[in-house]
């Protein structure tokens, strides 16, 4: 139904973005103040002067640098081995039948299912007994594994032809071969969509690293932020400084890949 | 290598043919299990296992450090009388309540007017869709400062209005609706971007045919564009259900939970016993029922989904 959208519609959708772009506005607005303008009564909608006292703030006083690098380790290994484990399994699932491939099939969607949320604290337990208690290698593995990638990979193989993958086996390429030189490639727009999301997921993750970290030294930004966010005194500056410097990664990734990203969400993308 | 020497063996074509396509079949069978081992591995020792202990801890005195004991079903009856975990459940239920059909109703209206023919669409979907990229952290420090009740600025625009101000975030009753808004403002783009690709599947001339019929504008939506967005319906629920269930960092973050517990959720409660309290097995009891819940949510979706089929 490609109707043409009227004057209504529109008028309905700039209220809209208006709307939800509101508070993003304000967040940045706020952001760039200084302290006097932060707090003033009634509220400056925009400050006299651009001051970036915040920012230099949270950056010293606050360790943020430390969080920010903590974070992009974090989010770029679990994201390379999110592309690796995943693309493999989605791989087996899809071009392969085999003994067990709709068992394991079922357990990787079932785990869609029991959120970490619900099993916290026996994770906690496993974390420990491995070692990975305070280590960011906590944050990258585990995760890494995610159902959603699996399923997404494994959606976007099925279409593969079967006849290219045996021709290159008749050449006699082995199996290691045919999922680099042959999958891989094939698979790249939907890899590239995995990254994103891959990337957004580890960046905006809070509960593994409520469940792993506990060494401030360790904290990721999402961490850090949850934690002075429940002070009894907000140092309100740094927070939304903090804020905004943390967007602006997600920001950047979306606008380069905006129209991938929709389209790969339409198919079937999800929030972890 | 071995493929190379067999290869360079003084064989006739067709037995070399033969013997390394018979590897190849080897390699064939081993090679998905090998493809799928590490992510399998990963759920195993880091989901199945622990979902499993859970399950034990259950039915245990565990507090994370000493030996566990067994103890029956005690977890459960202590918390069948604990009348704050009743109050928890039925913060979650009620914030369920409201967060799945308002999302739910909101991310399709938007998605119905973005799949008509305009101007600067992918500007609209980038805006409405924005939000959903935020962290859950970020997003209820952000409403909390667009809500506080002495800085915020909704206080002041209401002042300014000339209306009464509203205790957003510390009135009971309150806190729980902004906590919706939030939630609300955060999904709304994520799901309206889910309904934009099952709008968009629903062939033109179905519409067309009941447009010649006569049909109106009511009767298309809830005759043809309704029922024929059921599977894409369906996903949304169930997400939005496990989604709302399970709700905890945002809320965190905009309210701790407060006034007094009015807007802690299950999740929150679940990790204060298991983590602030280490009364492992007590937690354990309730990530039990959450999940029990779930599951049952889940399989009245399926029944849902069997009961009113299209064919």
């Amino acid at each position: 139904m490609t109707q043409k959208a009227g004057f209504l519609t529109y008028f309905a959708l700039i209220l809209l973005a208006l709307i939800f772009i509101a508070p993003v506005l304000w967040i940045f607005i706020s952001s760039v103040k200084g302290p006097i303008d932060l707090y003033s009564w009634p509220p400056k909608f925009l400050p006299d002067s651009l001051s970036f006292e915040n920012f230099t703030a949270a950056f010293s006083k606050g360790n943020f640098g430390l969080y920010f690098i903590n974070s992009a380790i974090v989010a770029v290994s679990a994201t390379i081995l999110t592309l690796l484990i995943n693309t493999m399994a989605g791989y087996a699932l899809s071009k392969f039948r085999f003994k067990g491939d709709t068992l394991i099939l079922f357990l990787f969607l079932s785990t869609l299912m029991i959120p970490i949320e619900v099993i916290m604290t026996p994770i906690f337990t496993v974390i420990s007994k491995l070692g990975l208690y305070n280590n960011l290698l906590g944050l990258i593995i585990p995760p890494a594994a995610t159902p959603m990638g699996v399923f997404l990979i494994r959606q976007y193989l099925l279409t593969v032809p079967d006849d290219l993958l045996e021709a290159a086996r008749m050449d006699g390429a082995g199996e290691w071969r045919i999922f680099w030189t042959i999958i891989v490639p094939i698979a790249k727009p939907v890899i590239a969509v995995l990254t994103i999301f891959s990337f957004m997921w580890r960046w905006d993750d809070f509960i593994w690293p409520l469940i792993v970290i506990s060494d401030p030294s360790k904290y990721t930004i999402q961490l850090a932020l949850a934690n002075f966010i429940g002070e009894f005194r907000v140092d309100w500056g740094s927070l939304l400084a903090m804020s905004v410097v943390t967007m602006i990664p997600i920001l950047i990734v979306f606008l380069i890949f905006q129209k991938q990203f929709v389209k790969g969400m339409a198919t079937s993308g999800m929030k972890d | 290598m071995v493929v190379e020497k067999s290869r360079a063996l003084p064989m006739t074509a067709k037995k070399t043919n033969t013997e390394s396509m018979k590897k190849a079949q080897r390699k064939k069978r081993i090679a998905p299990y090998l493809f799928v081992l590490p992510n399998l591995l990963i759920f195993l020792i880091f989901i199945i296992i622990p979902a499993l202990m859970g399950l034990v801890y259950s039915f245990t005195s565990y507090n994370g450090v000493s030996d566990m004991k067994f103890t029956g079903l005690d977890n459960y009856i202590r918390l069948f009388n604990n009348a704050e975990f009743w109050k928890i459940m039925l913060n979650t239920l009620i914030y369920a309540a409201l967060v799945v059909p308002l999302v739910f109703a909101i991310s399709l209206g938007i998605a119905m007017l973005m799949i008509k023919e305009m101007k600067a669409r992918g500007l609209f979907r980038a805006i409405i869709f924005w939000p959903t990229m935020i962290s859950f952290i970020i997003v209820g420090l952000s409403w909390k400062w667009i809500f506080g009740d002495s800085f915020g600025v909704i206080t002041y625009l209401l002042e300014a209005g000339g209306l009464p101000p509203i205790k957003w975030l510390s009135d009971p009753v309150i806190a729980k609706i902004t906590i919706v808004i939030a939630t609300v403002w955060a999904r709304v783009g994520f799901f309206m971007v889910i309904f934009i690709a099952g709008l968009q599947s629903i062939p033109a001339s179905y519409y067309e045919a009941a447009q010649i019929d006569g049909a109106n504008r009511r009767q298309l939506f809830w005759k043809i564009t309704l029922p024929l967005l059921k599977p894409t319906s369906l996903l949304v629920f169930m997400l939005l259900i496990v989604e709302s269930v399970k709700a905890y960092p945002l809320i965190y973050s905009l309210t701790g939970g407060g006034p007094a517990k009015e807007t802690t959720l299950i999740v929150q409660y679940i990790f204060e016993f298991g983590f602030t309290k280490s009364e492992v097995g007590y937690a354990s009891a309730m990530s039990v029922i959450l999940f029990l819940l779930i599951g049952i949510f889940t399989l009245i979706q399926f029944k849902w989904a069997e009961g009113g089929k299209i064919d």
